[in-house]
């Protein structure tokens, strides 16, 4: 029973270390002062000023768009790219995919760097396009990496029967190997949109014009001092990213039952 | 053989983004601006081997060993105790170890801040006990600190999903062979979970020797790691040749690493987190 | 499932092509400039009476504006660095000569700051902003008034110290300390003051720059070098804060605007030039920020408190031993140099 206890408490201390900084954020996120030490009341005004600020609005907007432009266009190049990867013969196949591995593997800041690199040695003005270029090319390889184990697992008889039952090569696709592959192209797709999103390193050497995306202005806001327009931003970020978290979870959570139950009926 | 011509797209943005911004990297290490324009030569990297920047290598390597060794310490016993737990709401605890990774990387480092500063939470608690303030932040504490909260999670999970595909027939066959729970740990388990350390390893060890924002903002501009040399080099100084020279040392020093990982990896799996 | 997906992405296409017609009508102008260097209404007036769009970016050093600048990778239509760093970006031919027909409120700068050393025959320039660098102390935790540079190597005030991180304040600071000139090419010097700063290292608290009003106003440290304005900020938010110019002297600054040469705004950049140096403008910043301007209206209606606090609007005679940031040229590696180390060393 004490061993019990103590593995509790262990478990509760690892999370009160992982969640105190967010839950002191978020606290401090409505105290009317700006100072650290003290309370001073209740007050929403800096949310007010949070949905003031133009910088903070536009990154948003910013990190929004190439997040789901990135991940949308890194998914489509990723999951053709791991189809054809698939059929390379032996040799080649392993070294398309140790090249793929080298953005995974590299420092982020180098990767960031050598991209900022090869956009000014080609005279491309550092910027909208730029940045997304950057957070296609580093989304790309974990796409690969979700969908090609996938088609590793696909039997390759059941296209050929749809064949064989009359299926045009199309319809064989769309209704036989899309939807047995289709969990890995979900998964990549949300795992590039996350990593697109959280990314500082490389957005931070790859854009200019005013475009920012929220990781870089917090960033030059950190710079600047504790700013409580911060805390308003991350208790709002972290409420949606649990809401996001706890729907998924739910969505989840129904299909089992569901398949459950189909199981059960047949 | 039909035609591969789908792969196309991918092996031009491959070339494209990869392979033609490293050898641009690759080039600038190993050129140097004179007077006389560009010339080749080994003197950035010749540099960096100045025992200054050797001392900023190891004090990055160390750091990270130390917050990585600290991640291991306090994250095999939490995955231990999470893969054992009976409860319902296992599910539910493992969603809110993963939350906290989802927030954005530099609010969770800035959300320090307020926590350790001079008059910050820490310190003012630790004043209604009469305890003089403690210097918390813009040392190596703080640095260390900041590391080891970002990268937690990391190591807890991987170690968590190996430990919990364990055949439960193989601890039970130990039991009945007369291994005592410790013996069973020693030989079964802890063996079994070592792709799992190694995974958890990588991904904590690798981030933290090439972090430039957690040494910035919680060290104060004090602390040089070799992520913020390279920043330092490209950003302020203007130095690209020697920035280049100390991006690809890291590229090597990774590579290093993933060398002497991989012989506990087994086949990749995709993601590798989920 | 699959309908729910494409119905997203559809509604996302959407509201980026919608969202992003929006910003298309308007000319762009992109501003360069210091961060919490400007009362940020005044752009929103600016972009109201031109009929632009103002892209405002931050720097923190001039080293950092030079190189993002040099880079290539982005353009900029005005930028308002420091003396010496227009001197070096007018010798590399990097700034456009200035059409001063556009810019006729230049009538309102004094003569003080016309025809100054980084900019003899006032071609490429528009004073914006002037002051030097100081040392703001909190009066409660510091019990005597500091008189030198010497303070801050002081070990009574170990790790409550903040020194700026930018190159040349530093290092101006450690020759000013040794008695030499802050454009020292000499290496003996200079070696001496790199020796001083690491001799300092473990007694600063950190390396910072904007983050220093509010760290200083929380009272996180005793000492920090600052700008002149912003220890007038920072002495208005908390009483318990002074700055003062130390004897062996400091640096005199004057932050001007320019335009860089890759600009395809020329006009629009010369009538932002000409917009920050009108009266109202011009007195928004001052007050907003705590500079002092070059602006001779400006001068006159700020309130005498401020403009007769020799500290914030320093005389002649408190100037003897200060100097301006001339161009190092072909030291400037020698400078990086020795930055790198500082910042390495342990």
């Amino acid at each position: 029973m004490v061993k019990n206890f103590l593995k509790k408490s262990y478990l509760f201390l690892i999370f009160a270390f992982l969640y105190a900084p967010i839950i002191v954020l978020i606290i401090y996120s409505f105290n009317s002062s700006r100072s650290r030490g003290s309370w001073e009341g209740f007050t929403l005004d800096w949310y007010r000023a949070m949905f003031r600020d133009r910088q903070i609005l536009s990154s948003l907007y910013y990190s929004l768009i190439i997040g789901a432009l990135s991940a949308l266009i890194a998914t489509i190049i990723g999951t053709l790219a791991a189809f054809g990867i698939q059929r390379l013969k032996r040799f080649l196949q392993n070294t398309v995919m140790n090249l793929t591995y080298l953005p995974v593997l590299n420092p982020d800041i180098v990767t960031g760097i050598s991209l900022m690199l090869l956009f000014i040695f080609f005279h491309l003005k550092l910027g909208f396009m730029t940045l997304l270029l950057s957070h296609i090319t580093f989304n790309i390889p974990y796409v690969i990496l979700s969908v090609l184990p996938r088609i590793k697992q696909l039997d390759p008889n059941l296209y050929e029967a749809a064949l064989d039952l009359g299926a045009t090569p199309s319809l064989a696709f769309k209704k036989v190997i899309f939807p047995e592959i289709l969990p890995g192209i979900i998964s990549g797709l949300l795992l590039a949109f996350t990593l697109s999103l959280d990314d500082f390193v490389i957005s931070f050497f790859n854009t200019g014009s005013g475009v920012s995306t929220l990781s870089i202005t917090i960033y030059s806001m950190a710079r600047r001092g504790i700013n409580p327009k911060i805390n308003a931003l991350s208790t709002l970020m972290f409420l949606s990213v649990l809401t996001l978290l706890i729907i998924v979870n739910l969505i989840m959570a129904r299909d089992e039952s569901n398949k459950k139950r189909r199981q059960n009926l047949s | 053989m039909r035609k591969n011509w789908i792969v196309y797209p991918y092996f031009g943005w491959m070339i494209a983004f990869t392979l033609i911004p490293l050898s641009l990297l690759i080039f600038f290490s190993l050129t140097t601006q004179t007077n006389q324009g560009i010339s080749f030569s080994f003197d950035n990297f010749q540099r960096f081997f100045e025992p200054l920047y050797l001392q900023v290598l190891f004090r990055s390597l160390l750091w990270a060993g130390i917050s990585t060794l600290f991640c291991l310490v306090l994250g095999y016993p939490s995955a231990f105790i999470l893969a054992n737990l009976k409860l319902k709401y296992k599910n539910t605890l493992i969603l809110l170890l993963v939350l906290p990774m989802w927030i954005n990387f530099l609010l969770r480092t800035y959300a320090w801040l307020t926590l350790l500063e001079r008059r910050g939470l820490i310190n003012t608690l630790l004043g209604h006990f009469g305890i003089q303030p403690l210097s918390l932040l813009y040392n190596d504490f703080a640095v260390i600190l900041g590391m080891v909260y970002n990268f937690l999670p990391f190591m807890i999970l991987p170690i968590y999903t190996v430990l919990s595909k364990i055949n439960q027939n193989l601890l039970e066959a130990a039991g009945d062979l007369g291994a005592s729970p410790w013996q069973c740990f020693c030989k079964v388990i802890f063996p079994l979970s070592l792709p799992g350390v190694s995974s958890g390893v990588t991904m904590v060890f690798m981030p933290a020797v090439t972090t430039f924002v957690i040494s910035r903002l919680l060290g104060g501009g004090q602390y040089t790691l070799i992520g913020n040399l390279v920043e330092q080099q490209f950003l302020t100084v203007g130095d690209w040749n020697f920035g280049s020279a100390i991006s690809m040392v890291m590229i090597f020093i990774i590579l290093l690493g993933m060398s002497f990982t991989s012989r506990y990896e087994k086949t990749q799996e995709g993601g590798g987190l989920w | 499932m699959k309908k729910i997906l494409s119905s997203i992405l559809c509604a996302a296409l959407l509201g980026t092509l919608l969202l992003s017609g929006c910003d298309k009508p308007l000319p762009k102008l992109t501003v360069y400039n210091w961060g919490d260097y400007i009362d940020e209404s005044v752009l929103k007036e600016f972009e109201k009476q031109y009929k632009m769009k103002v892209i405002y970016e931050t720097f923190t050093t001039n080293e950092d504006m030079y190189v993002k600048l040099k880079s290539g990778g982005s353009s900029y239509d005005v930028i308002i660095p420091s003396d010496y760093m227009i001197k070096r970006l007018s010798d590399e031919k990097m700034l456009a000569k200035l059409d001063f027909k556009n810019i006729p409120n230049y009538q309102y700068i004094g003569a003080a700051y016309r025809n100054l050393g980084y900019d003899p025959q006032n071609q490429y320039s528009v004073p914006y902003m002037w002051g030097t660098v100081g040392i703001l102390y909190n009066k409660k935790m510091v019990k005597e008034k500091p008189e030198s540079w010497e303070i801050l190597w002081n070990k009574k005030y170990a790790k409550q110290i903040l020194m700026l991180d930018s190159q040349r304040d530093s290092i101006g600071i450690a020759l000013k300390k040794l008695g030499y000139s802050l454009n020292s090419k000499n290496e003996t010097e200079l070696n001496a003051a790199k020796a001083a700063l690491i001799e300092q290292k473990p007694l600063v608290l950190a390396y910072v720059v904007d983050e220093v009003k509010d760290k200083m106003i929380a009272g996180e440290a005793a000492l920090a070098v600052v700008w002149s304005g912003d220890g007038v900020y920072c002495s208005r938010e908390n009483p318990d804060l002074e700055y003062i110019i130390p004897k062996e002297g400091t640096n005199l600054w004057f932050d001007a605007m320019a335009v860089p040469i890759g600009t395809t705004n020329k006009k629009a950049a010369e009538q932002f030039i000409n917009f920050m140096c009108e009266t109202k403008i011009a007195y928004k910043n001052a007050d907003y920020i705590g500079y002092a301007s070059p602006q001779t209206e400006v001068f006159k209606k700020l309130p005498k408190s401020l403009t007769e606090n020799r500290a914030f609007y320093p005389q002649a005679e408190d100037l003897q031993n200060s100097e301006v940031f001339t161009d190092l040229g072909s030291m400037l590696k020698v400078f990086d140099r020795i930055w790198t180390e500082i910042k390495a060393s342990k």
